[in-house]
């Protein structure tokens, strides 16, 4: 899709003669972000994994996630032990999810946030109740001021943030990288330290884009040639290797380009400085204020042409 | 500008469309209790796929559209210098007052953390980025504007009470209790009648100013509306996902605002019994087609330019939905063109009623049917959600019902005359 630059975008507005125009002074692209690859993240290498969901328990034991939703639990375990979530949800950061085409084509994959570089869900998130910590780039989630609009559910692309709608104090549930938990105490992520097969790595990003590459060079025929997330929506800090096809294990073919960048470029020009609204205020109580002053006359003339009319 | 360009609707409060109205508001009102005590999940049908159902795309990001009759009668009035048009705001401004105050309750209904919402006044949580934060603001200062616009015709009616019911009712709860009516209350009532009349003067001084103040912030708001979904570039499907969504949604707010204008008041007057208001209406009428040819030409220019006009033409689930929107719209303003349907009252209500109709699904094609998070996913609201929304909408009409019965709302009849007489003192006093 070709998106419109932000000098095309002005030409319009300014063509259709929307007041909103005054504020083309002084407005400017956002900075443009970059890579950081000091931060940390995961490395998940699908052939590595032999599907024990070791992880997926680790991962409800340090966040004290209760049991999957009521209606996956299965009817003969009432006491709720027997665990089996279908997708991430509001009890579930991280899955397992297994992906079969033919007995010889088959793949495991892991979900749990991306930990994007541009995160869309901080940009929406209209309280700050999202943030991505400037050190570490773990997105992290505050239920103390998330005011449960799930905006940031709309704008992820990996449709990550999951709500509680069973409860009647929900909050919304997302993988935090241990920040608050395991990685706290233990320096490892749960999910990474309980894996069996070392099917997942922890690390700064740069190290894991170092050792994807190893395994890609050296094992040229096992992996597709891409690691999915070095440039998704510019840039994710958890990152795929895998021998089948990523949009087949569920994670969507995406451009380079964050699609937050796009939307705050336009916000931006709309709103930089507050000029535009603060002009567009003025211009208008400028007019209405000539108007109302006018009016007296004006309705005398009118009224002198009403009574023509009449005549 | 005076005051008495407006009378109360006199009639009945308690008639048959009352009953049923109240019956619906009750319906609504009790099934949002139960989304308080069970969650939302309970009532809707609303998943970590479609986060946002038939509350937000219609009591919001609709429901506000349709409530912007008195933003585009402020542009009217005001801006564009129609100052005979000036009679019929008033009511135009109490629907759009009950319009965005129940968006802004919708939304209280909508959000999963509601006594969060302080954080919307701290500035360290706020967040410029987010279109959400920007359009949450405006809504409120909005809706304040609003009551504030509307406070003369409660002041008027405050000022000239004589507080005959009220009066009555004390007696009788005094009476039934036995004990004699203290004066203090009347003396408390005068003072209200005092401060009243202390404060409309002082109001009608600065009012301007609010009022001036009450077309930028729709103008800011209907746009963010717009940039709402400029995120969801991956999940909006091309047809709708441009970087004019605040643009298209500013103007679409716009016709949509004179077409439900006009709609309201052949409704008001038809239900009411009064005579229709063709002129106005078909000098409002006027404009409409100009700012629907403007929002077609951005449509059509933009998907040309992305390359998505076959898309809009491959007659496909999303095209067909594209399609109707486009041709409600398109429509509805060819009738406008003719200057003779324009004089009729029937070729006005459904020309406006296509436009109407073509803007608001625009709107749901923006937040819902054009919307696809991924494989797997589907949304059709469940029945309670829709009663809620039906419960919300069927409370609006029963308080504009009972509200331009009580407060001097509807312009006043024959008003044209009383104008001219007005000015014809003034000549007399000046010369
Ligand atoms: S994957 Fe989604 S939730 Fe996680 S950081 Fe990125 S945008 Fe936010
Ligand atoms: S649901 Fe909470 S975290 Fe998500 S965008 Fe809204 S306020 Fe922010
Ligand atoms: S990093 Fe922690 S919170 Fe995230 S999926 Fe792994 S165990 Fe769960």
């Amino acid at each position: 899709m070709k998106k419109p630059s932000r000098r095309d975008f002005l030409k319009i507005m300014g063509a259709s003669g929307a007041a909103l125009m005054a504020g083309r002074v002084g407005a400017e692209a956002s900075e443009l972000h970059q890579v950081n690859n000091d931060t940390l993240g995961m490395l998940y290498d699908a052939t590595k994994c032999v599907g024990c969901k070791a992880c997926m328990s680790a991962c409800k034991r340090v966040n004290s996630d209760y049991g999957s939703l009521a209606f996956e639990q299965a009817k003969f375990d009432s006491d709720g032990l027997w665990d089996a979530p279908q997708d991430l949800s509001g009890s579930t950061r991280t899955l397992i999810k297994l992906f079969k085409e033919s007995d010889k084509q088959w793949s495991y994959v892991k979900y749990s946030c991306m930990h994007c570089q541009k995160p869309s869900c901080v940009s929406v998130c209209p309280v700050s109740a999202m943030t991505r910590d400037k050190v570490t780039g773990t997105v992290d989630y505050n239920k103390d001021t998330c005011i449960g609009c799930r905006y940031c559910q709309i704008a992820c692309a990996f449709n990550i943030p999951k709500f509680q709608w069973d409860k009647a104090i929900p909050q919304i549930v997302k993988c935090d990288l241990c920040k608050n938990t395991n990685l706290a105490k233990k320096g490892i992520t749960a999910c990474a330290e309980v894996c069996p097969v070392g099917a997942i790595m922890f690390g700064k990003r740069k190290d894991l884009l170092e050792e994807a590459n190893r395994r890609l060079r050296e094992s040229p025929g096992k992996y597709i040639n891409h690691i999915y997330g070095e440039k998704e929506v510019g840039g994710t800090n958890h990152l795929y290797l895998s021998a089948m096809q990523f949009n087949k294990l569920g994670l969507p073919v995406l451009a380079e380009a964050a699609p937050a960048e796009f939307s705050e470029k336009i916000q931006h020009t709309i709103y930089k400085g507050f000029i535009a609204p603060v002009a567009l205020y003025g211009t208008l109580c400028f007019v209405a204020l000539k108007n109302m002053k006018g009016h007296g006359k004006h309705q005398e003339n009118e009224n002198k042409e009403d009574s023509d009319h009449g005549a | 500008m005076g005051h008495d360009e407006y009378q109360k609707h006199d009639a009945k409060i308690l008639t048959p469309s009352f009953i049923v109205l109240l019956t619906l508001t009750l319906i609504g009102f009790s099934l949002i209790a139960v989304r308080f005590i069970k969650g939302i999940g309970a009532v809707t049908n609303m998943s970590d796929g479609y986060p946002w159902g038939i509350w937000i795309t219609y009591d919001v990001a609709t429901g506000t559209a349709i409530a912007c009759g008195g933003y585009a009668m402020a542009i009217l009035i005001y801006i564009r210098n129609r100052m005979h048009y000036h009679p019929m705001i008033r009511s135009a401004i109490l629907t759009s007052m009950f319009g965005y105050g129940l968006a802004g309750f919708s939304v209280m209904v909508d959000v999963g953390r509601p006594w969060n919402s302080y954080n919307f006044f701290i500035p360290s949580k706020w967040q410029a980025n987010s279109a959400m934060f920007e359009v949450a603001l405006c809504v409120m200062a909005y809706t304040t504007v609003l009551l504030l616009e509307f406070l003369p015709a409660v002041l008027t009616t405050l000022e000239k009470t004589e507080w005959k019911t009220l009066q009555l009712l004390l007696d009788k709860l005094y009476a039934r209790m036995g004990m004699e009516r203290p004066e203090r209350i009347g003396e408390r009532l005068d003072k209200v009648k005092e401060v009243a009349a202390w404060l409309k003067p002082r109001l009608d001084k600065v009012l301007i100013f609010i009022i001036v103040l009450g077309i930028t912030l729709p103008t800011m708001h209907q746009s963010s509306l717009g940039s709402l979904l400029l995120i969801a570039s991956t999940k909006l499907h091309p047809l709708w996902h441009t970087g004019f969504l605040p643009l298209l949604f500013l103007i679409n707010c716009m016709f949509i605002g004179y077409s439900i204008a006009i709609l309201e008041s052949v409704i008001s007057c038809y239900a009411f019994k009064r005579p229709f208001e063709t002129k106005e209406l078909s000098g409002m009428a006027r404009i409409i087609p100009w700012l629907t040819v403007i929002w077609l030409s951005v449509v059509i220019g933009d998907l040309a330019w992305r390359g998505q006009l076959g898309a809009a033409l491959s007659f496909d689930f999303y095209s067909r939905f594209f399609l109707l929107e486009f041709g409600l719209v398109a429509g509805g303003s060819l009738l406008l063109f003719s200057g003779r349907k324009r004089e009729s009252i029937r070729w006005l209500f459904l020309s406006a009623a296509l436009i109407v109709l073509g803007g608001a699904l625009y709107r749901f094609n923006v937040y819902l049917i054009g919307f696809n998070p991924g494989k797997g996913w589907h949304y059709f609201p469940s029945l309670a959600e829709l009663m809620i929304t039906v419960g919300i909408v069927a409370f609006e009409i029963l308080g504009y019902q009972v509200l331009v019965k009580i407060l001097p709302v509807l312009p006043k009849l024959h008003t044209r005359q009383q104008l001219d007489e007005a000015a014809g003192q003034a000549v007399a006093e000046k010369a």
